[in-house]
């Protein structure tokens, strides 16, 4: 099984969960003999993978392209003759589309794995060169990252309407996702197959030395809690609930902090919200983080708030449960449809999150329940399921095979 | 020739469930037990729907065998919290059940008022539970109770020595094989270190037989008939009780009118009386008609619930032994205030089905579907039971008590 697998982000280039994604499920995919080329819109670093290829898609006369860690932002190109231009997100979407279409006329493959909207120029471009099937995998849509239904850029709605459509087979994240299609592109339940991601523990970094936060981890062994979240600042992920949650949560439980992993548009706003709610003493916000300081941050947490207003799925819950933490999710996330030992609020409820965020600080039995309970859940799940489910896509798409071979016993 | 006996004895309990209480609810409202009526921890409209499916059709159909058979008998518990719900919302089934013991062959089983597990917790308070009770039994269908049962059927030799001491006659408990070994549960028995007590064991096979498999269409014995069950019993070797012991529920609401629960109830104990000998007893009945054939010693605690028949299912982890032990610390404090409002409303709050909305074993296994409870999920229960338990502080705070 030869895939041309088109995606815009892997680590350690990612901006978010989607190169995460991205990455682990060819792993998977590629442990069960799939012949994966994947091709990103910018030359990236030092990667170490071997399971697959990785190709930058360069348009001609380009020798390297730099993204910015930061989702959305511009690309710098520099040219063979050695001058630089910066390309937006939208002109760098034509730009990948060109890129890839040379691949095209090079490779040889047996159907196409795009992901989000994104690559989904690119991918209908590489369907109608080759005339091999196309399958759309669907990691975000337009309404869930502008927070709203029937919301966000036209344009891209119009992309992925037209994607969508033209696809043979798509594949969301979760029901959440799935329901989300159906809804804002009037796509039939039937030409969707739901395969959730995971966190492999495999995935997991071993914590070694001191915590990155020593100051927190002081105040905890003077009574503090410490409640987290990772993510982009940004309106889909529901900060300002949290915030208004919170400022009620320290009113009853004035020994808790808050700490926010990110950077993102609403960092401004979400820190003017805090000193108007009186609770700048309380609050961290760390920017943007990798590596110890992005783990420990899960770490050094008794609880992870993921409030977002509409999640496809929200891998960093399961990291979090993965490095300890137990979860607390809204109702409109995806991984909410996995881990059941988790507590779970509709994003609006800031009363209600803030009940359920004083209950787990004022109370370790009921943490560590959580705790013990979803990450036995977690451990039940792995890639390989998702990517065994995949695999039959595939094969019904392809004609190559049985179904059903790729379901390992 | 010597008798044989069905005693026959169902369970009737409501707890009353708390609502979705927050924190923001602790301190100002301190009514945990009233939700919405279209909320999921409704007791009125539980009460209603039990009332309709079980309650109701179940009583029509005891009260027509009790007069069109004079040898038909049975035993029932009720706690005061179902009486109490009851009277409150369903007056026309404590009718029904008044109706039943008006024929003086239907006797009530001592128990805990509130469904408690405070037998192990605070024997004062259990005592204190068990006499509420029995003034209500007295008061609601005037007879006292001479046999006793704790709740779930949660027995060890302490209960036994403690019921012999405080003259009951008789005492219930779930017959594990473990415990009876060799020995069949269809006897009576004597608790070791007793007296003058005599052991009724349930026969969990035969019970199990009705209140858990009657409606599996893949069980080998589907469907389960009146004359199949009694020639199940005919044949079943020397005996002289058969101690058919489940949830009153088991009839509309467990089973329901679809699996022909009811049917099976009107006909057995025309089948089962066919045969000379055959009889119905109470459970005081039963105690003075037959001889106590052996001792039983069981030093842990067993019960009727789950494989494990133990109390892991109400006390198993972390949470529940958080909030059972907290709620148990404020004892002395709560009944030094005197306050009969706040008083009812903690023991509102031992009653044992709370925790066991706490339970994660079944949970966490992915099986939801065995999580049977009013809540979303156990950390829910968790949390709306601590907040309530943390309002009873606030109330004690208030009346100048530190806690």
């Amino acid at each position: 099984m030869r895939i041309l697998m088109l995606g815009w982000e892997l680590p350690p280039d990612n901006s978010g969960g989607l190169g995460v994604a991205c990455y682990q499920l060819c792993k998977a995919l590629a442990k069960k003999g799939a012949d994966i080329e994947f091709v990103l819109p910018y030359t990236p670093k030092d990667h170490g993978i071997d399971f697959m290829r990785v190709n930058a898609a360069h348009p001609q006369d380009i020798a390297t392209i730099v993204k910015s860690g930061i989702a959305y932002d511009s690309y710098k190109y520099t040219t063979v003759r050695g001058e630089t231009k910066t390309v937006d997100i939208y002109g760098q979407t034509m730009m990948y589309e060109e890129a890839v279409g040379k691949v095209v006329e090079l490779a040889s493959f047996d159907i196409i794995h795009a992901h989000d909207w994104l690559t989904c120029r690119a991918a209908l471009r590489a369907k109608m060169m080759s005339g091999k099937p196309l399958v759309v995998h669907l990691h975000s849509i337009e309404s869930d990252r502008s927070g709203k239904e029937f919301g966000g850029n036209p344009m891209v709605r119009e992309i992925e309407a037209l994607a969508l459509t033209v696809a043979d087979r798509i594949v969301t994240v979760s029901e959440h996702t799935k329901r989300g299609v159906m809804r804002e592109y009037g796509i039939p339940a039937d030409k969707i197959d739901v395969v959730h991601n995971h966190f492999d523990q495999d995935t997991l970094v071993q914590q070694k030395g001191d915590n990155i936060y020593p100051y927190l981890e002081r105040m905890k062994s003077k009574g503090y809690r410490v409640v987290c979240n990772v993510g982009r600042l940004t309106i889909q992920k529901g900060l300002p609930n949290l915030l208004q949650a919170f400022a009620e949560v320290v009113k009853r439980a004035p020994k808790t902090f808050l700490l926010l992993v990110g950077d993102g548009e609403q960092k401004f706003e979400l820190i003017a919200m805090a000193a108007g709610l009186g609770i700048a003493d309380k609050i961290f916000f760390t920017g943007f983080q990798r590596g110890k300081a992005y783990r420990d941050a899960y770490a050094i947490a008794d609880l992870f708030v993921m409030p977002s207003i509409s999640e496809p799925f929200g891998l960093v819950a399961l990291e979090s449960i993965g490095y300890g933490t137990p979860v607390l999710v809204s109702n409109q996330s995806g991984v909410s449809e996995v881990i059941h030992n988790c507590l779970k609020v509709d994003f609006w409820d800031v009363q209600e999150m803030a009940n359920q965020i004083v209950a787990v600080v004022q109370n370790d039995a009921l943490r560590n329940e959580l705790y013990v309970n979803s990450y036995r859940e977690y451990t039940n799940h792995s890639w390989d399921q998702s990517a065994d489910k995949l695999w039959d896509v595939y094969i019904r798409h392809t004609g190559t095979g049985k179904i059903g071979a790729g379901v390992s016993a | 020739m010597t008798k044989k006996a069905i005693v026959l004895y169902l369970h009737v309990h409501q707890p009353f469930r708390v609502r979705h209480y927050t924190i923001f609810d602790a301190g100002v409202d301190h009514k945990y037990f009233e939700a919405p009526y279209d909320d999921r921890t409704s007791n009125e409209r539980i009460m209603h729907k039990v009332a309709e499916k079980s309650y109701l059709p179940t009583n029509k159909r005891l009260l027509k065998l009790l007069k069109h058979h004079p040898e038909f008998k049975l035993s029932l518990s009720i706690t005061g919290t179902a009486i109490e719900q009851m009277e409150r919302y369903s007056p026309e089934s404590l009718q029904s059940f008044k109706d039943l013991c008006a024929t003086g062959r239907v006797e009530i089983v001592a128990e805990t008022y509130h469904h408690s597990l405070a037998f192990f917790y605070s024997r004062s308070e259990f005592e204190a539970q068990v006499n509420m009770h029995r003034d209500k039994i007295k008061e609601v269908f005037g007879q006292t109770p001479q046999v006793i049962r704790n709740t779930e059927l949660a027995y060890n030799n302490d209960l036994a020595y403690w019921a012999d001491k405080a003259g009951y006659k008789g005492i219930l408990a779930e017959g594990w094989d473990p415990v009876l070994g060799w020995r069949s549960p269809n006897f009576v028995y004597q608790p070791a270190h007793t007296e003058n007590i005599r052991l009724l064991m349930k026969n969990y096979k035969l019970s199990d037989d009705i209140a858990f498999r009657f409606g599996d269409q893949n069980w080998s014995a589907w469907p389960l008939t009146a004359d199949k069950f009694t020639h199940w019993l005919n044949n079943s070797g020397d005996a002289t009780n058969f101690n058919l012991f489940m949830d009153y529920e088991t009839f509309g609401e467990h089973q329901w009118d679809e699996s022909g629960i009811f049917d099976f109830l009107e006909h057995l104990p025309k089948e089962w009386l066919k045969k000379e000998g055959n009889t119905f007893m109470t459970v005081s009945e039963v105690i003075d008609a037959m001889p106590a054939v052996d001792r039983v010693d069981v030093p842990q605690t067993i019960t009727w619930a789950d494989t494990e028949r133990d109390l892991s299912a109400w006390l198993g982890n972390g949470m529940q032994q958080t909030a059972i032990l907290a709620l148990y610390g404020l004892q002395d404090k709560i009944l030094e205030t005197g306050d009969l409002q706040l008083i009812e409303d903690w023991r509102r709050l031992q009653t044992s089905d709370h925790v066991y909305y706490m339970c994660t074993k079944w949970f966490n296994d992915g099986d939801i579907h065995a999580y049977f409870s009013p809540y979303a999920n156990p950390y829910d229960a968790f949390i709306a039971f601590m907040n309530a338990y943390h309002d009873l502080r606030f109330r004690l705070s208030d009346m100048g008590i530190e806690v």
